[in-house]
């Protein structure tokens, strides 16, 4: 059974999403229990993968028992362990945070939405655990396909729009991806990631594997809202269905960063990547300004939801930066970061969700005095911001530190400069919003909204998976050593 | 020197910490109180439970995780650390009776979030005294940071909005502007952040780089209020009384210079310090803003402002007795912790009691009231005898060693500022003294048996500082012991 955990992994929510469907035409009552279901064995399997390779070190998978470079491989080493955790984590503790919204907002469309939801789930389970450079590929549509439709089911005019203009710069994205595999495929005659990266050294010198490593890496910094190729990303994320937009906002990104950074080391190694070409100190640059950039474009905005995406442009900079900035350090910084930011956005996504349920509109003004209606869930967002701010002890704060910390070893201080100064900007950002709830009183008429008198919570169903992110935010914070020291420096292990 | 694995100093950091649940959902006022009660003395003898054992020179450790490697969360209990955490846990006992004067007597709004932040703040500023490294005293400082806000905001209004944007901006402005990219640093040059007596940044770095990140630090603890990172202090006067009493005077402020002596004497250490000239580069900074600051409580008028730029004054004290780099110096400076403390807070709990008995605030309008208020005015008296630095009162002792540090390193300039400061204290509180018992007329009602004093609450915490005030002149043995050993 354990020997199949990678494949279960993948085909247990893929198998979960049919069910779901058709079950929405017999007895719609028992999808939502069918999806939380599916999404818990993932859960579950991905921390027995995790367990398994902390305990027996990297393996690759075989499915159907076709070996490479002919069948498909799954590939299972420390990192991407650590990334299928974060994954199946945020799928599921979202799906049970936003369960009762979900019902509220698609009656009828319900079984199509949950389908949907764990498909996308499947996607990016297997983008992150799949050998096979094609693999991947049709995974990543999978994951972009279904990312749209549950885009276009917000309620909002323009959610159909957003949806369509991300439908045309991730196909743009998808398309360049594709083509960069192309070349490597017509260099190697192969796609498994292991045999390619055997067999590319010596092509080190040609420029079509330059050409191939710079089309995966447009395709994938479109497909992860990179500045400058972002503009996709807001819209799409504040349009979407509040419990979509806790879904996708966490991990699309974070896992399309993934992706970079596993054809950096896995595909290509660091010695062509760093060296070979001339790019990093340039990426770093353009990450800096990402960081910047996300950061002030997040201040100009009134509407919190589009603050935050605004944010996540922000720390895909840091995510990029790191990656690029070319030692350990750094680069565990920004693995690290992966999972942090994913439950951090997570956390703040869940808690915006939950005050638009009950205010309909989310513009900072708006949530005047919500700490006297709504403080556990205003404790929530706090705690999120706090961690994006990066204070210790929450997780946000040690990305951070390794990040900087990557940045001075590579004598790279613009990157430092840039890390320092969003930082300042994001406790502006957070603290405007912290301080119109504390300080004003509810007045909520001008968006239809009344309060009663006394606190007015969401349900149990939400606020309890609020808390445990929130706690979350803290333990992964305080284990971060043992995060960085046992599994994410032993993946990195013969890279650096 | 032996280290002794110990649970007592989570326990002291986490008994604040543990009360707020109950603090919470307690079901009257005075289950609420009597739990803030609770707590704080508990707190206060766990932390005197540890005082036998740092007397006789022993550490007690305890490792909470390895976060980083070579920066662990870790609490450590030395000599410097206690003498802080004996400070500071005295005297929320006080500031808790005088709390429940002063909240009920105005009948202050949302008091039950006033009791849980205040607990919540003396967790972090325990947690900052027994910080083991830089890592884990960042962590506590910026929670400290974090926690104060709601208290400085405390009355909601847009003079709390603004003084709350200036207290975040200053204080977290410059934490995550120069202290972060500073540890980093140290880090980065030295693999741990440990405090050791003999510093980690020996022959780590050339000069010009040290001088850097030792600014970085300085400025960047903006809690100590050094210029021109002081506008701060006078804006979070906002706060009620109790919170500008200890907050402002003992728990944040000191915190502040608490960490900035810890990062001259631990992490660069006396040695290198003198070998760069570095810390007669921080004694004329510290100078710089001790007669400034002096010079500018003289003009105000409304009282809690000129003590708050008394405070900026004397925090700068104590920086300046640090950066002698002589033992006497140091000893005056750390023991100025302990006395400034006791007689700042005398100050703030009269201020705050005038406030309760009459309303008034500026002190162009408190002629005479030492006829309505004689205990009261009488223990401002005693405290501003101690931080003016006169005899019978603590300040006195602090301030006969920071000057007899000067002495010890031949720097007359320094001797000067002293001087010339405490002339400037003097003009700036005597008169207050004297016009409210000479001066003005209660007019026309029979003034001579109209004693109206604030709430007993207010006035017993009151008393009792004053008189730990005059006590700390003919005992001051414990805290010079402390001093004596924490750079051992």
């Amino acid at each position: 059974m354990s020997e199949n955990y990678p494949a279960l992994l993948v085909i247990v929510p893929l198998l979960s999403a049919f069910a779901i469907y058709a079950c929405s035409w017999l007895h719609k009552k028992s999808c939502l229990p069918l999806a939380i279901t599916g999404l818990s064995i993932s859960f579950l399997i991905s921390i027995g993968l995790l367990i398994k390779v902390l305990h027996r070190g990297p393996f690759s998978y075989h499915l159907g028992g076709w070996t490479p470079p002919w069948g498909i491989a799954y590939e299972l080493d420390q990192i991407n362990a650590l990334v299928l955790l974060a994954v199946t984590t945020v799928a599921l503790v979202n799906l049970i945070a936003t369960g009762k919204e979900i019902e509220r907002l698609f009656a009828d469309r319900k079984g199509a939405f949950y389908a949907l939801y764990l498909l996308f789930v499947v996607g990016l389970l297997g983008i992150v655990v799949t050998g096979d450079l094609f693999n991947l590929y049709v995974l990543l549509e999978i994951a972009s396909i279904t990312g749209y439709s549950l885009i276009a089911m917000g309620e909002s005019a323009r959610a159909p729009i957003s949806s369509l203009n991300y439908v045309f710069m991730g196909t743009i994205g998808a398309c360049f991806y594709l083509l960069g595999v192309g070349y490597m495929y017509i260099m190697t005659g192969s796609l498994n990631m292991a045999d390619v990266r055997g067999l590319l050294p010596p092509l080190y010198h040609s420029s079509a594997i330059l050409a191939a490593f710079i089309f995966c890496l447009v395709g994938v910094m479109i497909k992860m809202g990179f500045f400058p190729l972002h503009f996709w990303l807001p819209n799409a994320y504040t349009y979407a269905p509040s419990p979509a937009a806790s879904l996708i906002a966490p991990l699309m990104t974070k896992v399309m960063a993934y992706v970079m950074i596993r054809l950096m080391v896995s595909v290509f190694s660091p010695s062509f990547v760093f060296s070979s070409i001339s790019a990093s100190r340039g990426i770093v640059w353009l990450a800096c300004l990402a960081i910047i950039i996300g950061a002030v474009m997040a201040l100009s905005q009134r509407d919190i939801r589009r603050m935050l995406t605004y944010i996540i442009v922000s720390e895909i900079g840091y995510i990029v930066g790191g990656a690029w900035l070319g030692n350990a350090t750094a680069m565990s910084g920004a693995i690290l970061h992966i999972l942090n930011d994913a439950l951090m956005t997570l956390c703040v996504f869940l808690a915006v969700g939950a005050v638009s349920r009950k205010l309909g509109r989310l513009y900072i003004e708006d949530l005047a005095g919500l700490f006297k209606k709504m403080p556990f869930t205003m404790a929530g967002f706090v705690a999120g911001g706090i961690s994006i701010i990066g204070v210790p002890p929450t997780c946000g704060f040690f990305s951070k530190w390794y990040l900087i910390l990557g940045a001075i070893e590579a004598n790279n201080y613009g990157f430092v400069a840039a890390l320092i100064i969003s930082s300042l900007i994001n406790v502006a950002l957070f603290f405007r919003i912290i301080e119109t709830a504390f300080m004003g009183n509810p007045h909520t008429a001008a968006i239809g909204h009344e309060w009663t008198s006394g606190i007015q919570e969401v349900s149990l169903t939400t606020l309890v998976p609020l808390l445990v992110v929130t706690t979350g935010l803290v333990i992964l914070g305080i284990f971060s050593g043992v995060v960085v020291t046992q599994v994410i420096r032993p993946g990195l292990t013969g890279v650096f | 020197m032996a280290s002794q694995y110990s649970l007592l100093p989570l326990f002291a950091v986490l008994t604040s910490l543990c009360a707020v649940p109950f603090i919470i959902f307690a079901r009257s006022p005075n289950t609420r109180e009597a739990v803030s009660f609770l707590a704080a003395g508990l707190k206060f003898a766990i932390v005197l439970s540890m005082l036998p054992a740092v007397l006789e020179g022993q550490k007690l450790v305890f490792t909470i995780v390895e976060v980083i490697p070579g920066a662990p969360l870790q609490l450590r209990v030395d000599a410097f650390g206690m003498l802080f955490a004996l400070v500071s846990s005295s005297l929320w006992i006080l500031t808790t009776a005088y709390s429940i004067g002063y909240m009920r007597g105005l009948s202050e709004h949302a008091q039950t979030r006033y009791f849980c932040f205040f607990a919540l703040a003396l967790s972090a500023t325990i947690g900052v005294a027994f910080s083991a490294n830089l890592l884990t005293l960042y962590l506590f400082y910026e929670m400290l940071s974090l926690a104060t806000y709601p208290l400085v905001t405390h009355h909601q209004d847009e003079d709390a909005r603004i003084s709350g944007r200036k207290y975040l901006t200053y204080i977290l402005g410059t934490s995550i502007g120069l202290v972060l990219p500073a540890m980093v640093y140290v880090y980065h040059l030295t693999g741990n952040l440990e405090f050791s007596v003999f510093g980690v940044l020996a022959h780590k770095a050339s000069g010009p780089v040290l001088a850097a990140v030792l600014f970085c630090f300085i400025f960047g603890f903006a809690k100590a209020a050094i210029m021109p990172f002081h506008a701060w202090l006078p804006a979070a006067m906002v706060a009620p009384t109790p919170v500008s009493a200890l907050l402002h005077a003992v728990a944040v402020v000191k915190v502040g210079v608490f960490s900035i002596a810890r990062i001259l004497l631990f992490t660069f250490g006396i040695r290198l310090l003198e070998s760069f000239h570095l810390g007669t580069l921080v004694a004329y900074t510290a100078s710089f803003t001790i007669i400034v600051a002096s010079l500018i409580a003289l003009s105000q008028d409304e009282l809690k402002r000129r003590l708050a730029f008394s405070t900026i004054s004397q925090l700068s004290y104590i920086v300046l007795g640090v950066s002698l780099l002589t033992p006497k110096g140091i000893c005056g400076g750390l023991i100025h912790i302990a006395m400034h403390a006791f007689g700042k807070i005398t100050l703030f709990f009269c201020a705050g009691a005038i406030f309760v008995a009459t309303g008034k605030k500026y002190i162009s309008e408190m002629a005479g009231i030492g006829r309505t208020m004689p205990v009261t005015m009488l223990c401002f008296f005693f405290g501003a005898l101690s931080v003016i630095g006169l005899p019978p009162c603590g300040g006195f002792i602090s301030k006969w060693y920071l000057a007899l540090g000067t002495l010890q390193s031949q720097q007359m300039v320094f001797l000067i500022v002293l001087l010339s400061s405490s002339l400037l204290n003097a003009m700036y509180f005597l008169p207050i003294v004297y016009h409210a018992f000479f001066m003005g007329t209660v007019s026309g009602e029979a003034s001579e048996n109209l004693i109206r004093e604030a709430p007993t609450w207010c006035l017993v915490p009151i008393v009792a500082t004053a008189l730990g005030s005059i006590l700390l002149f003919f005992f001051p043995g414990i805290f010079l012991r402390l001093a004596a050993l924490a750079l051992q």
